[in-house]
């Protein structure tokens, strides 16, 4: 692998925290805890986890519309949080953002036009002329006839309203495009449309994509290495066969073992009394033991560190237990 | 590039927006006499110095206290003799300019307040609101006294007053719109498109926030004018010669018992004014506040209106059933349009049985599953034809008192966002023992024990102590779990659960389905389980009904369906989602839209998205095609084996 | 919950001193000398120079706030000149008729309105909602201190059924149906308005929340329509409500102004008018705080009977 395009290195988010005028410990929530990943030229990198694991924090981190609290974002070699003060607009014109609800994220009193030309004015300062050829070209890379332009949003549908999403975060021509779910909130019959524009396009442009979701059986077909977030915690991370192949992470394989497919009869189910852990108040040790089948009084002390557990140099977990046995399907 | 340019008209006969609100202004019978009413004083007082009135300030101490329609004085004389004609109309002038210059001047920088504390939020919200919260702790009117003392009695001032007590109500006002409008996603999607503080708070929340500012200015106008005239009339506001409408009814009140009339014409023309203000105002706020625009805010009844223009022969019912739907059919009717959710639908479950409803969104999956026990909110919803048999009982012909004690006893629901399908105000032990009581004559001991049972049965670790809490002290699966508690609590023969583990996450959606499926197993209990998930339906359903346009396109069990889908739905419904382990496949996506209730095509519904589709399909009612005793598929050219199927749907797309 | 008392109470003192600071810059924004203002015009300079050291206005402005702030928190409001007697009796005085009038209004409106809103929800679009909503709106319309006036040439100059002004009958008046027959016409009048607002928005707010989940749940358990309405939705409905009496309070009080003037009741609302414009600016000022102070603690006791409703805010 050659140098990263974006690497992040000990990345914190805290909420809240601090203290009042009268000097009392105000409650904190450790949003993202830590986490050290790189993302390569080219590749989609896939991030899954549950709701309260952070995955959205990172993500408006990494576009600059939040900043992390401690670490840092490196951006081909540029400092993220940095630029992001001093220049937003530069951080805008490499990184790009997909949002998960495609009707909320177009401003219901604009025209098509007016949302998308923002970027072009903005970023890139193009002339009057030059936007009206690069509109329809827009629409045309996301399947959308030019004669949309002069419409306001409530009139399109879930499915064309994220393809207009997705021809807004185009038009900055960004080096990186974060997708933050961006088809949960679609109809299944019109997932497959985005995902396979989503495709083509990186195909196309060359075009490196961070892709968030919940949906395992999404991440897994548009993956090429996933990351598994936990708690604020990375907790497994590898090429997308090795992790869906041979998890780790008893989180991982959790996940794997309840994810319903068409076909799959029973889904391993845990008890109850296993769920998130209080983010105001988190466990010592590992994030996880709680709900964990093998963990030992290591697992409650000591936190993990993400590392090798396989051949594979490239597949780390943090975990003090990591199973090598391949996961039931 | 995959798949084709989208060209398709989203939505149907486009109406442009403004001329829109203006008619639906006009179709408000009070807001259009209010506005006419309205009209007619402002051009009244616009035009005071055209019309042939005396000079208002004129006194005739010969002719004081005259009554009305004496000649030249049609409206009569005031204690100094003036003519009160003139008078009302010249005060009339005074008393609109300064309530609305008052208005305009609040909503200025009320809205401008607001929009920056919403705006900005953090310290500076909290810095302006607290000053803000400081005016407020003022007793209204108080306050502009404190400013009329200050400044002096005198119109000009009691109109600043005026002004700044009403800042706080804008401001307020603003705020909360403009907090929740900066935390949308479109400002944030504005923010990456390049755009500055200033330009995304002017460009892009401003024209949001506009609506709002119309209605709070249209509906305080009228109280500024009342204010206003409160503070003349206190001898605060308007100093003589000059007159306003207050005014003229605080000194007609020394006169109130001899000559009433001095005081109630203009206090009669004050509240002409304030009402066709409120007129126009509610008006107003009905067609900018979309939620009234839509009709929403109408109260549904207790009980879904059964309108059955069409009752179906009931055949034999089958042994096993326990609940048989058969030729379900309902409609909303929202103005004009009439969208027909359901178009006669059949279900049957078994006792025991899991029956999996599948579909997309507007399929009328939930719609079917509500319909059952009135459970669709009427208005706009009505029944409007079919049979629900539960046990042989047609619950579409029995009382509203029947179906009141079938509801949580015989069927019982379990809905998607356990947040809110749960009373936020009452523990959740109450509302356990509530759903256990209103079934049965237990004790209040007997209930709770009962309830705390039921919270162990699905294995809610210290149910004791759980039932003390509150919906919002527990999570999203806890939640859920209670709301199976309720729906167990008083043994139902089928449960209705409508899409339950949606809102859930993966790992807690595993654990609600093993716990519904060990239940019902457990208590021989039928369930209708709604869902849009292919893989949530193979983890819980025996059986399986996929909807399309408000019909069953095709029914099965799940293993048949699964593995030979005979609709081209069907097929596609499997092959345009991933499949966890098959990452290579390539999405079979479904272009076009599913289609919309209240316009749907002849024949059949997914005729415009099939690549099946012949001229035989788009004509004539698609009956379903029996294939087997409980599978059936409604198509004119239903596939064949599973394997050929995908190839010529691939072949199809590429 | 009693931790959360003490933190709202411990709130309030915040919003108390920015009460004091306000009214004290509004006062010191008033033109002239207010020394000249006590002595009159014919006052020496020496005596006006010993006066302003003396009130300590020689002083800069936050040291005399302070000094203020200290004689107010020993009761000492100042004397009025109009009426040559402490501020502080006098506000007392007047403040308790005031608190009669304003309360009995308050309670009256808070039912009415409560009872018309949900009568009105219930029976959406029927006559009854259809009357209701009309009543409401000419009520809201109508200028208090005018119905005053009508009431008064209805019920007092015409039918003779009740006074047309004060508190108690001048002669052997005194006792509660005396002060009770007094009462009845102000109080119809100040709750008037207020009584549209709360009954308004009760049906608004009743209407949205018998829209919500949580009432089809309700329904879906089997309970009985008078149990869904009246428990669930009501006890919903009552979050929204609440906050908005503890405003009505404020128009209660504020009202009360016009409403003591038309009536002559001698309450605080119309010592002020006339202190106005005598320019009596220490019992304005006296005044001023007593009312606000007792809102504040109003809508200090409607927050804490909003937790008690709504546990998500504990």
């Amino acid at each position: 692998m050659g140098p990263a395009l974006l690497s992040m290195d000990n990345v914190e988010r805290v909420f809240g925290g601090g203290k009042t005028l009268l000097g009392r410990v105000l409650p904190a929530v450790h949003a993202v805890q830590g986490i050290t990943l790189e993302v390569q030229r080219g590749e989609t990198l896939g991030i899954v986890g549950e709701s309260g694991c952070g995955k959205s924090t990172l993500a408006r981190m990494l576009v600059g519309l939040d900043a992390p609290t401690g670490g840092s974002i490196t951006f081909d070699g540029e400092d993220l949080a940095a630029l992001a003060r001093s220049d937003p607009r530069a951080v805008a014109r490499k990184i790009q953002y997909v949002f998960q609800d495609p009707l909320a994220s177009l401003n219901p009193r604009k025209t098509i036009r007016a949302i998308l030309e923002a970027p072009l004015i903005h970023l890139l300062g193009m002339d009057r002329h030059r936007r009206g050829q690069r509109l329809e070209e827009l629409m045309r890379d996301v399947n959308l006839t030019p004669e949309f332009l002069d419409r306001y949003p409530h009139e399109f549908s879930g499915g064309q309203a994220q393809r207009i999403g997705i021809a807004r975060a185009l038009a900055a021509e960004p080096e990186l495009i974060v997708l933050d779910e961006p088809v949960s909130a679609l109809d299944v019959s019109v997932q497959a449309q985005v995902l396979n524009i989503l495709e083509g396009l990186k195909r196309e442009f060359g075009l490196t994509y961070l892709f968030i979701s919940h949906d395992l059986s999404v991440i897994e077909s548009v993956s090429d290495r996933v990351a598994v977030l936990y708690f604020g915690n990375l907790v497994e991370i590898g090429s997308a066969a090795s992790v869906f192949d041979s998890a780790q992470h008893p989180y991982t394989r959790l996940l794997l073992n309840s994810a319903p497919a068409p076909g799959r009869k029973s889904l391993a189910a845990e008890d109850a009394e296993t769920e998130l852990p209080d983010p105001f108040n988190p466990p010592p040790g590992c994030a996880f033991h709680a709900r964990c089948p093998s963990r030992s009084n290591r697992c409650r002390e000591q936190e993990p560190v993400l590392e090798c557990a396989t051949d594979d140099a490239h597949h780390r977990v943090a975990c003090h237990h990591p199973n090598i046995r391949t996961t039931v399907k | 590039m995959p798949g084709t340019i989208d060209a398709a008209d989203p939505i149907k006969n486009r109406k442009p927006a403004r001329p829109d609100s203006i008619r639906l202004l006009l179709n408000n019978q009070l807001a259009t006499a209010g506005l006419l009413v309205f009209c007619l004083i402002v051009v009244l007082a616009i035009a005071a110095p055209l019309l042939p009135l005396g000079d208002p300030d004129a006194t005739d101490l010969a002719n004081r206290l005259l009554a009305p329609s004496a000649e030249e004085h049609i409206l009569g004389t005031d204690s100094l003799g003036r003519d009160i004609l003139s008078r009302l109309v010249w005060g009339t002038r005074v008393s609109l300019a300064v309530g609305i210059s008052a208005t305009l001047i609040a909503a200025f920088f009320g809205s401008l307040i607001g929009l920056v504390a919403g705006y900005a939020a953090g310290r500076t919200d909290t810095l302006l609101m607290r000053g803000i919260d400081m005016i407020m702790a003022f007793p209204y009117i108080l306050l502009a006294l404190a400013i009329v003392a200050v400044l002096g009695p005198g119109l000009l001032n009691a109109l600043y007053a005026i002004a700044v007590v009403n800042i706080p109500f804008f401001a307020r006002n603003i705020r909360g719109i403009a907090l929740g409008l900066s935390r949308r996603e479109f400002v944030d999607a504005a923010r990456l498109s390049g755009k500055s503080n200033v330009q995304i708070l002017f460009g892009e929340v401003l024209p949001n926030v506009l609506p709002v500012i119309i209605i709070t200015m249209s509906t305080t106008i009228g109280w500024m004018i009342l204010e206003t005239a409160g503070l003349s009339f206190l001898g605060l506001g308007a100093q003589p010669p000059q007159a306003d409408l207050g005014s003229m009814l605080g000194q007609g009140r020394k006169v109130l018992f001899t000559s009433p009339h001095v005081s109630i014409i203009p206090g009669l023309m004050i509240f002409a004014l304030v009402m066709s203000i409120n007129l126009l105002g509610d008006g107003i706020r009905d067609v900018l506040d979309p939620r009234l625009k839509s009709g929403s805010l109408t109260r549904p009844v207790a009980r879904t209106a059964i309108e059955r223009s069409f009752v179906p022969d009931v055949a034999a019912l089958r042994e096993d059933a326990i609940l048989d739907i058969q030729g379900l059919r309902t409609e909303f009717r929202i103005g004009s349009e009439i969208y027909r959710a359901v178009g006669g639908v059949d279900l049957s479950i078994d006792k025991g049985e899991c029956l999996g409803v599948v579909g997309e969104s507007g399929s009328g999956k939930s719609v079917s599953a509500m319909s059952v026990m009135g459970l669709v909110p009427t208005p706009p919803g009505r029944i409007t034809g079919g049979v629900a048999l539960l046990g042989g009982e047609d619950l579409f012909s029995a009382s509203n008192e029947r179906i009141r004690q079938l509801r949580g006893a015989a069927v019982s629901y379990v809905f998607q966002d356990p947040l809110s399908t749960l009373h936020p105000l009452f523990r959740v032990g109450e509302q356990l023992v509530e759903a256990i009581q209103a079934h049965g004559s237990m004790t209040g001991s007997q209930a709770r024990e009962k309830a705390e049972n039921l919270l162990r049965m699905v294995r809610i670790p210290n149910p004791g102590e759980r039932l003390k809490a509150y919906p919002h002290e527990l999570s999203g699966g806890m939640r859920q779990r209670v709301s199976i508690a309720m729906a167990l609590a008083n043994d139902a023969d089928v449960i209705i659960a409508d899409e339950p583990t949606t809102a859930l996450d993966v790992t807690v959606q595993a654990q609600i389905l093993s716990l519904l499926d060990a239940l019902r197993k457990q208590n021989n209990t039928g369930i209708l389980f709604i869902t849009h998930d292919f893989g949530v339906v193979s983890a819980i359903c025996d059986r399986v009904a996929v909807m399309y346009g408000g019909k069953i396109v095709e029914t099965g069990t799940t293993e048949e369906i699964l593995a030979a889908p005979a609709h081209p739905y069907t097929a596609k419904l499997i092959d345009c989602v991933p499949v966890l382990g098959e990452p290579q496949r390539r999405l079979d996506a479904i272009e076009g839209r599913p289609p919309v209730v209240n316009n749907l095509p002849d024949g059949c519904a997914f005729a415009p998205r099939c690549f099946h589709a012949r001229d035989d399909c788009r004509s004539g009612e698609i009956e379903m095609t029996m294939l087997g005793a409980r599978r059936g598929v409604r198509c004119l050219f239903p596939l064949g084996e599973p394997k050929q199927v995908r190839e010529t749907t691939k072949k199809g797309t590429r | 919950m009693g931790g959360y008392i003490t933190k709202r109470l411990l709130a309030a003192i915040p919003v108390l001193l920015g009460l004091t600071v306000i009214v004290f810059v509004i006062m010191a924004l008033i033109p002239g000398d207010p020394a000249t203002a006590i002595l009159g015009s014919y006052a020496t300079p020496e005596n006006v120079e010993r006066l302003n050291s003396q009130l300590g206005l020689d002083k800069p402005l936050w040291h005399q706030y302070f000094i203020w702030l200290g004689n107010l928190l020993q009761g000492d409001f100042g004397r009025s000149y109009t009426l040559n007697r402490p501020v502080l009796d006098e506000v007392l005085e007047r403040f308790s008729a005031t608190l009669i009038l304003a309360g009995t209004a308050l309670v009256l409106c808070s039912l009415l309105g409560l009872v018309a809103g949900i009568v009105s929800a219930v029976r959406q679009y029927g006559w009854a909602d259809k009357i209701i909503t009309l009543v409401v709106l000419i009520g809201i319309s109508t200028p208090s201190f005018w119905l005053g006036l009508i009431l008064i040439l209805i019920f007092a100059v015409e039918l003779n059924w009740f006074p047309a002004s004060g508190m108690f009958a001048i002669y052997g008046g005194g006792d509660l149906p005396d002060l009770l027959w007094h009462l009845f016409l102000p109080a119809v009048t100040l709750a008037a308005v207020a009584t549209g607002v709360i009954s308004r928005l009760t049906r608004t707010a009743m209407l949205e929340v018998l829209r919500q989940d949580y009432i089809r749940t309700a329904r879906a358990k089997g309970l009985p329509e008078n149990t869904v309405i009246y428990k669930h939705a009501f006890k919903a409905a009552l979050v929204s409500i609440i906050p908005v009496i503890g405003i009505q309070a404020g128009f209660v009080l504020g009202g009360a102004v016009y409403i003591e003037t038309v009536f002559q009741w001698p309450g605080i609302g119309s010592m002020l008018v006339k202190a106005i414009s005598t320019r009596d600016l220490l019992l304005v000022q006296g005044g001023v705080l007593v009312v606000a102070t007792a809102y504040v603690l109003f809508n200090l006791a409607a927050d804490v009977v909003q937790t008690v409703v709504d546990p998500r805010l504990r």
